[in-house]
């Protein structure tokens, strides 16, 4: 039970980082119909950022919070104007092409961004300084840190903020309105391109906080980090249904028990045949099979046309 | 139609460049001949070919930079081969870690002459290029492929300064039951060809000696969380865990295994007895151990030496390979030595007789190309340092008998991987 | 484009007498003048050719944008491996074991086409990256409990293409030529190639190729017109994974070795590039977007010297270099000239309207 317990405490810890690329995928899809696979590029720049932000801090005596605070900071700052610039040069031309073009536009950003990270922070895998040292506690005979709960409390927080942000705000319903009818909302006095934009910079500025929380938790950074942890995030949100705030969510943390789950007992159920190396099959597997079974999503509405 | 409208200047651009590159490099190369004739200075190509983009170029360009070393020092120290002077130069190619790129990286050293060369890195590249240095007859050797395969080809020009998994596998093993006293073993690899074949071997001797592996997990090389089955791992209680794989896994894993409140230690191979576990773990590295083929560095000749060197000509810690790669150059500049040739037809047999001190050990080689059993050292993590626990001998001194013993279980592994 | 059209049968002769022979020679031509690297370089150009040219079918002529192709590629590779090698102690002839990799690689293609029928655009893209994936790491863990595949190992010492006592993988001369193996494998790819052009040719213009191109245009209005669009798609699927199927093979018997680590996500983006860089559904297209493909990171290699002489050191790693390019030339092309380098009238059209 205790083992149960703690796969499961595994799984949302690394869920919460799912569901907050997740986010930044969700809601782009919504909008555009396009997926963003630089979107986990993005969160890689955020982590190394934040990385550069520690290593120049770690020895300097600030406060920890104000330390933690600047990097996401600086993070953020980073990942918004990066995203809003991809936006504005690569995606905005081509908004009316056919849908191959800004995808394949897509592959090509995130690989710009990979290699141009190399230049910038090499291509060695670069460790976080000391700067936490997690205490741990029991829950129902887990074992948690409190970095694994700030880290699982944060991002339901900032999931509810976004949340919030979408359905009760003037720029969030705006929001809501271009992802159901770019024209129309238009014609209603929505300047489409500033919500577009706004869009990515949200998503960019979550894609920051994943990755400064991927930084904290695993302590390593690499340029080329962030293309698996966007295909993950983004069967999170295919799973929860794309296009929907909340479905990326409740996908996110999904993925991250399923994961869990699935490499902690698949091998004893299968007799041994299928074992822990199959773990990344899971999560394709989950995507494939929501895909074909319901490509909706969980949360989604069910609409011909997408699928 | 912009871009065609442009060609003309392109295209006029790229010709300036090239007849201006040739130009110099005519230049230099006129002018190295000059003294040539004088000195009678001969320049000798030596190749280096290893994946310096990717997620492994930085132990490719551990790799690189320990071979650029090893001919700068050799420049330095001035070798004389059969009566004339030798100067080493380097090409470096990128094989990506890809085995096609490795081709025809490998034939592009061929067709640039290279006369010796170093590498692959992965055993995947090692091997598919193998094939082109061998019809060269081009010695080549792996600074750290540890596939059995590579050297059991039937290839005259295949060698490896590195214990292959069936050689460091059952030290560690034998480190862990005999001195460590672990009666029941986890075990987890990274699914790549050499975690898994280390991990493999390693499981293997640890059943061979009466010990319990409670456990057999997988990860890959790419992955950074392994809460899922360290948490496997620890409803099965074991009193060590054992990971095949490098240290990018095995520095979160150890954090991990903290956070999971998991008390056993961890150890592995040379993959992660590196600085960079240090700092990736943080103090969850304290304790955890690896082994690595050789004396401790600080009980070698030159060892502490070459660390000095390499940092302040790098401005980089040793990641991994840098001594292997070293150690290769001067295995060929020895065979030159004493065939008194730069040939590759003349000084490749004596490649296969070498005897050498090398920075990781006393380097012979068995009569397929693997290096005969030298000293493993296993080291621990104290106070944030590696320090060498225990070197450790398999079958007393290297002796070709000694050596001979463990190819049989080649075939075995074979059928157990 | 050429300035003048060829016309007269005789003139048509000679153009094509002059390419053959050119073709004929290219290898040694090559080796001459850059070194037998290059020769290697065209080889495995060739096989990209053949590998463009099945993703062609399936994402040019059908419009199922299929992000992990070289599964199909890994397919017929291991098939060939498996039989033709000492792992298993199996050594079948490489004139029965082609059309089985390409027989095992059509099955594999219409198990994917199959449940994927009903998903269009950015989703099929995902699922089929998935499948490539999966496949990927099941060749990596298939050596146990019981070792089928040798996992990440791979396996070693793949026979070479070879009839009777006649070997690839040995030198001949003739006269004063020396004909290594890059040679010979040149002429086998070449051909096998050019029947690949010719097949895709053929396609185009077939009664199945209007009926894919028809679904890549409207799928709806295809499905009005009569075409079975089930039956049509996984026909594409299957067609597409067949080439796959045989250039794994080739590949496996040139190389001699194959390992799960030849078969990335990153090797079935490259393949969509050249087809999507030369013109996606214009054969000559495709195959100038494999040549220039394989080429180019190749040619790339000697900026480093460049830069070396320029700068007094290498600024940017020439692989970086290769890398930013690489995906530079992806976004431009997209934005200035979405069809492809040398794209099919009809296609340019589409993309001109959006």
């Amino acid at each position: 039970m205790d083992i149960f317990v703690q796969q499961i405490v595994n799984g949302l810890v690394l869920g919460s980082i799912y569901a907050l690329v997740a986010l930044g995928y969700t809601m782009v899809y919504g909008i555009l119909g396009l997926i963003n696979f630089a979107h986990g590029d993005i969160v890689m720049v955020g982590a190394l950022v934040g990385l550069s932000v520690f290593h120049a801090l770690s020895g300097s005596g600030l406060p920890v919070p104000l330390v933690l605070l600047l990097a996401v900071g600086a993070a953020m700052v980073v990942c918004m104007a990066l995203g809003v610039s991809i936006e504005r040069l690569a995606y905005r031309p081509l908004r009316h092409a056919p849908r191959l073009a800004p995808l394949i536009t897509a592959i090509g950003v995130s690989i710009l961004l990979q290699y141009s990270a190399a230049l910038v922070w090499s291509k060695q895998y670069i460790p976080m300084p000391e700067l936490l040292s997690p205490t741990r506690f029991t829950v129902l005979g887990a074992h948690v840190t409190d970095l694994q709960a700030a880290i699982f409390l944060l991002a339901c927080g900032v999931m509810a903020g976004l949340y919030w942000f979408i359905t009760k705000t003037r720029v969030g319903t705006a929001m809501r309105a271009t992802e159901q009818n770019k024209e129309v909302a238009g014609l209603m006095g929505i300047d489409i391109n500033r919500i577009i934009s706004l869009t990515f910079l949200v998503g960019s500025g979550l894609a920051a906080v994943a990755g400064i929380m991927v930084v904290l938790y695993y302590g390593i950074g690499h340029y080329s980090m962030g293309f698996i942890l966007g295909l993950k995030a983004f069967t999170a949100a295919v799973l929860g249904g794309i296009g929907n705030v909340r479905g990326a969510m409740l996908g996110g943390m999904l993925l991250g028990i399923i994961e869990s789950l699935a490499s902690g007992y698949i091998g004893d159920l299968t007799g041994g045949f299928f074992g822990s190396n199959y773990r990344d099959v899971f999560a394709f597997l989950v995507l494939v099979l929501v895909l074909v079974l319901r490509p909706s999503g969980l949360l989604g509405q069910a609409s011909g046309e997408r699928a | 139609m912009r871009i065609f409208r442009a060609l003309p200047i392109i295209t006029a651009a790229a010709a300036a460049i090239m007849l201006s590159a040739c130009g110099k490099e005519e230049a230099t190369s006129a002018a190295s001949k000059a003294p040539a004739t004088a000195d009678q200075v001969v320049i000798v190509k030596i190749g280096v070919a290893a994946p310096l983009t990717g997620p492994q170029a930085h132990i490719g360009n551990d790799i690189r930079n320990g071979v650029q070393l090893g001919v700068d020092d050799l420049n330095a120290q001035g070798l004389t081969v059969g009566g004339k002077k030798v100067k080493f130069e380097l090409l470096a190619e990128d094989d990506e870690a890809n085995p096609t790129k490795a081709t025809t990286v490998a034939q592009k050293l061929v067709d640039s002459k290279a006369v010796a060369v170093v590498g692959h890195f992965n055993s995947g590249a090692s091997i598919p290029a193998s094939k082109i240095y061998s019809d060269a007859g081009i010695p080549q050797i792996s600074p750290s492929s540890t596939n059995p395969k590579y050297t059991q080809q039937g290839f005259k020009t295949t060698f490896r300064v590195v214990a292959h998994d069936d050689q460091q596998g059952p030290t560690l093993a034998n480190f862990a039951v005999r001195k460590l006293g672990a009666k029941s073993i986890a075990v987890i690899d990274d699914s790549t060809a050499y975690g898994q074949g280390l991990a493999d071997a390693f499981e293997k001797t640890v059943k061979e000696l009466g010990a319990h592996v409670v456990a057999r997990e997988h990860t890959t090389d790419k992955d950074t969380d392994f809460t899922a089955i360290l948490t496997k791992i620890k409803g099965t209680n074991p009193e060590l865990i054992m990971f095949g794989g490098i240290d990018p896994q095995a520095g979160p894993m150890a954090k991990q295994m903290a956070s999971l409140g998991i008390k056993a230690k961890l150890i592995g191979g040379d993959g992660i007895q590196t600085p960079n576990f240090i700092k990736l773990a943080g103090d969850a590295s304290e304790g955890q151990m690896a082994s690595m083929p050789g004396l401790p560095k600080e009980k070698m000749p030159g060892g502490q030496e070459f660390m000095n060197k390499f940092k302040s000509k790098f401005n980089a810690d040793v990641e991994l390979f840098a001594p292997m790669g070293y150690d290769a150059v001067f295995v060929f500049a020895d065979a030159m030595k004493r065939a008194g040739s730069t040939d590759p037809a003349k000084f490749l047999p004596e490649v296969g007789k070498t005897r050498l001190q090398g920075i990781i050990g006393p380097i012979e080689f068995d009569e397929k190309g693997d290096l005969r059993n030298g000293p493993i050292t296993v080291y621990v993590v104290k106070d944030g340092k590696w320090e060498a626990l225990e070197t450790v001998v398999p079958g007393g001194a290297p002796s070709p008998q000694a050596a001979a013993a463990p190819k049989i279980p080649a075939g075995a592994t074979q059928a157990g991987y | 484009m050429l300035g003048f059209r060829l016309t007269t049968p005789a003139q048509k002769f000679v153009a094509f007498g002059v390419i053959a022979l050119g073709l004929l020679v290219l290898p040694f031509a090559v080796e001459a003048l850059l070194g037998r690297t290059w020769v290697r370089i065209i080889d495995v150009a060739l096989l990209f050719v053949m590998l463009a040219l099945g993703l062609n079918v399936v994402v040019g002529y059908a419009g199922l944008l299929d992000l992990g192709y070289v599964a199909f590629f890994a397919v017929g590779a291991y098939v060939y491996a498996l039989l033709a090698s000492p792992h298993f102690g199996i050594h079948l002839q490489f004139w029965a074991l082609l059309p089985v990799g390409a027989l095992v690689a059509c099955a594999f293609g219409v198990l994917l086409g199959a449940p994927t029928l009903r998903l269009r655009g950015d989703y099929l893209a995902i699922v089929t990256l998935g499948f490539g994936e999966i496949i990927r790491i099941f060749l990596n863990n298939l050596n146990r409990p019981v070792n089928i595949t040798n996992g990440p190992l791979g396996i070693t010492l793949i026979d070479p293409l070879r009839l009777g006592d006649m070997s690839l993988s040995r030198h001949y001369t003739l006269g004063d030529l020396t004909i290594a193996p890059v040679h010979s494998y040149y002429y086998v790819f070449l051909a096998c190639a050019l029947f690949s052009i010719f097949v895709s040719l053929r396609l185009e213009d077939s009664r199945i190729g209007r009926a894919w191109i028809a679904i890549r245009e409207d799928e709806i209005a295809a499905k009005a017109m009569g075409i079975n669009t089930r039956n049509v798609k996984l026909l594409a699927f299957a067609m597409g994974a067949s080439f796959g199927g045989i250039s794994g093979g080739l590949f496996s018997a040139f190389q001699g070795f194959v390992s799960p680590e030849s078969f990335t996500l990153l090797d079935s983006i490259m393949i969509l590039c050249m087809v999507v860089l030369g013109g996606m559904g214009h054969v000559p297209g495709v195959v100038l977007g494999a040549l220039l493909l394989t080429a180019l990171p190749e040619a790339l290699r000697y900026v480093a010297p460049l830069q070396q002489s320029w700068f007094g050191e290498v600024l940017v790693d020439p692989s970086d270099l290769r890398m930013l390019l690489f995906g530079l030339a992806l976004v431009l092309m997209m934005l200035f000239r979405p069809a492809g380098l040398w794209p099919s009238r009809v296609r340019k059209r589409e993309f001109a309207e959006g």
